[in-house]
């Protein structure tokens, strides 16, 4: 079971004139890179003949139907899809998708949750770590390595240190980092075969999640103007130009 | 009063699908690997045999073949994106589908199974054999000739500019069975698949040309070359409509392979435009510039247009001879355009090796000459108007 986020792609990012948020109209949006690993790993470990299924799950308004498509091209089994769209999509953060997947998990009795480890758009990488907490499973986070050994999964940690491995029992949740693999493409053969494979809709409510936010955001900025620098001729009026400056 | 073009305005999810897969492997894949395959002329097996695991080759070949059976219109979709990373690549792969065109619309079952279905089994190649050293456009030119002897032919002859010539792995073959010169062309020729280690098929050396230099072009000897009789397309004579039948399915392509280049010469010149400051500003936003590049829009646009109408027509089952001659004369003729501007708005620059416009220069040429030269596709497309206006 996995949920492949829908994370938008702008070439380049534009805050709204209200504040409020990111130009998101008109912004193409794809799967998170991220999740296309997890999506990776899932389907890898089911050629291996280790797990029996593998679910694409995604939250949000008709769009991410294609972003399950594609999970399926790449060969998950099936699809759900949890309708959360207008304004309820625009406030859904973590906390809440953490609650969807939780609810998913148990309803599908879910052995293994893998998903990325952050969304480019929103960089939050909190939504593993929240839905493991939730079902109160254990977590490999940052995975760069995962292999099953009998019931417990060892799982290849990337942290700042370097690498530190741990064993965990299932069912647990993982979240993906750069390294664990490399995303296969959807082959054309299997883009039409994913056509067949079946997408559930679902809404929060039929989970019993309430997906309103308790986050009001004040207002969103772009980051300041780069200065431009000065030139200068010698090292002597670098030092100069430092201490004008109070740096040194 | 003609109909009116209804397609829907919208591609499907499926072919959306279809182009991003095309999309992110040209990009990804051919777009860093082309210039050295353009310097070397090496023929890029690696890269044709990925295309082939992605499934984004042999898109015609029906289901009961192994194959996709995709139209003409997502065939074209994949194409055009393919042509972007390079034509020359894409040229390799595209020589697949006119040499297969002939069995898919005219061979019998046994010959679809046996010579579509391998190509599905492993990346192989096939290549279309029509055009000979003393006859390019005018194919009832052409003096290979067939002699049936027993249960086979035995064929002579000489074969020039064949795509895939020294990689393919069986041909399609027009040669002339009837040696009266008096006989029609429509009787005349026969149309043949050849196993390209039959003992008599002699690859020349590769030719070294201007442009889509990875391609193989080579011209090819046929000497006492037995072919059995099961190996005939519909039958003795039938090989010319056969010939000329496939390119209403492959000239919508070939334009849109222009069409890929030509988007890919836009893209690269309005970056460059948009990075290079000349007179205190981007070279983009002095006009003499910014219209040279709304020009190439404008040809890039109209180009997908009418190779996407040529390729809706055919898949409706109509004959949309008239809609390809067109699509493929007018892509072809800016694609050169297009290519020159490129250079062009890259000045001193765009005429160096190390940037990437004038090998689109050196690539675009030939879409005005091969599938059919600009001046035959002007011909086809006054006798089509005539031939409508008269009625």
């Amino acid at each position: 079971c996995f949920a492949p986020f829908l994370c938008l792609r702008p070439p380049q990012i534009r805050v709204k004139p209200d504040r409020t948020g990111v130009v998101t109209d008109g912004v193409k949006h794809s799967m998170n890179p991220f999740c296309e690993i997890a999506v990776e790993e899932a389907v890898k470990l089911k050629e291996k003949k280790l797990v029996k299924e593998v679910v694409a799950v995604s939250c949000g308004p008709q769009q991410v139907q294609e972003t399950i498509r594609t999970a399926l091209a790449m060969g998950a089994d099936r699809g759900i899809h949890v309708e959360v769209s207008g304004k309820d999509y625009e406030t859904l953060g973590p906390l809440q998708v953490s609650k969807i997947f939780a609810a998913l998990a148990k309803k599908e009795q879910a052995d293994l949750i893998i998903l990325g480890k952050q969304a480019i758009d929103d960089d939050c990488n909190q939504t593993g770590q929240m839905t493991a907490a939730l079902l109160d499973w254990p977590q490999g986070t940052f995975a760069s390595e995962v292999t099953l050994e009998a019931d417990k999964l060892k799982v290849v940690r990337e942290i700042d240190g370097g690498l530190e491995t741990i064993k965990i029992k299932l069912p647990a949740v993982v979240t993906a980092d750069l390294r664990l693999n490399t995303p296969r493409y959807a082959t054309l053969p299997n883009i039409m075969k994913a056509k067949k494979k079946k997408i559930v809709n679902v809404k929060p409510a039929d989970l019993g999640v309430d997906v309103s936010s308790r986050l009001e955001v004040l207002k969103v900025d772009e980051p300041p103007q780069r200065q431009s620098g000065v030139k200068v001729e010698t090292v002597h009026d670098l030092v100069e130009k430092l201490k004008e400056a109070g740096r040194i | 009063c003609s109909l009116c073009f209804q397609k829907n305005q919208e591609l499907t999810d499926q072919q959306k699908e279809f182009q991003e897969v095309a999309r992110k492997f040209a990009r990804e894949e051919i777009v860093p690997a082309a210039p050295s395959y353009d310097k070397s002329g090496e023929y890029p097996f690696p890269l044709i045999k990925r295309a082939w695991e992605l499934g984004l080759m042999n898109g015609h070949i029906p289901e009961d073949c192994g194959g996709m059976g995709l139209g003409i219109f997502d065939a074209c979709l994949i194409t055009e994106e393919l042509a972007f990373g390079c034509t020359g690549v894409q040229t390799a792969i595209e020589a697949n589908s006119l040499g297969q065109m002939p069995v898919i619309i005219a061979g019998n079952d046994a010959q679809k199974k046996k010579y579509l279905g391998r190509m599905t089994e492993e990346p192989l190649m096939c290549a279309y054999c029509v055009t000979e050293p003393g006859a390019g456009s005018d194919v009832a030119g052409i003096k290979t000739r067939a002699v049936k002897k027993g249960d086979e032919y035995v064929v002579n002859g000489q074969k020039m500019w064949i795509t895939n010539g020294g990689k393919a792995n069986w041909y399609f073959l027009l040669a002339r069975t009837d040696p009266d010169p008096k006989c029609s062309a429509s009787k005349a020729f026969t149309g043949f698949i050849v196993e390209a280690d039959t003992p008599g098929v002699q690859p020349g050396r590769k030719e070294l040309n201007m442009g889509q230099r990875c391609s193989d072009t080579r011209g090819i000897t046929f000497e006492d070359v037995r072919i059995p009789k099961e190996n005939v397309l519909i039958g003795e004579g039938a090989g010319f409509k056969i010939a000329m039948g496939a390119f209403d399915k492959t000239r919508p392509p070939v334009a849109a392979g222009a069409t890929g280049l030509a988007q890919r010469a836009l893209e690269e010149a309005t970056k460059y435009a948009l990075e290079r400051k000349t007179f205190g500003k981007f070279i983009a936003e002095h006009q003499a510039v910014s219209f040279l590049l709304a020009e190439m829009a404008m040809k890039v646009e109209l180009a997908r247009m009418a190779y996407q109408r040529a390729a809706w027509e055919v898949d409706q089952g109509r004959r949309n001879t008239y809609y390809a001659s067109i699509a493929k004369a007018y892509a072809g003729d800016i694609a050169n355009q297009c290519a020159t501007d490129a250079v062009q708005i890259f000045g001193g620059n765009g005429f160096n090796s190390e940037y990437p416009v004038e090998k689109l220069m050196r690539d675009a040429k030939i879409y005005q000459i091969y599938e059919g030269t600009a001046q035959i596709q002007r011909l086809i497309i006054s006798r089509e108007h005539l031939g409508k206006f008269k009625q």
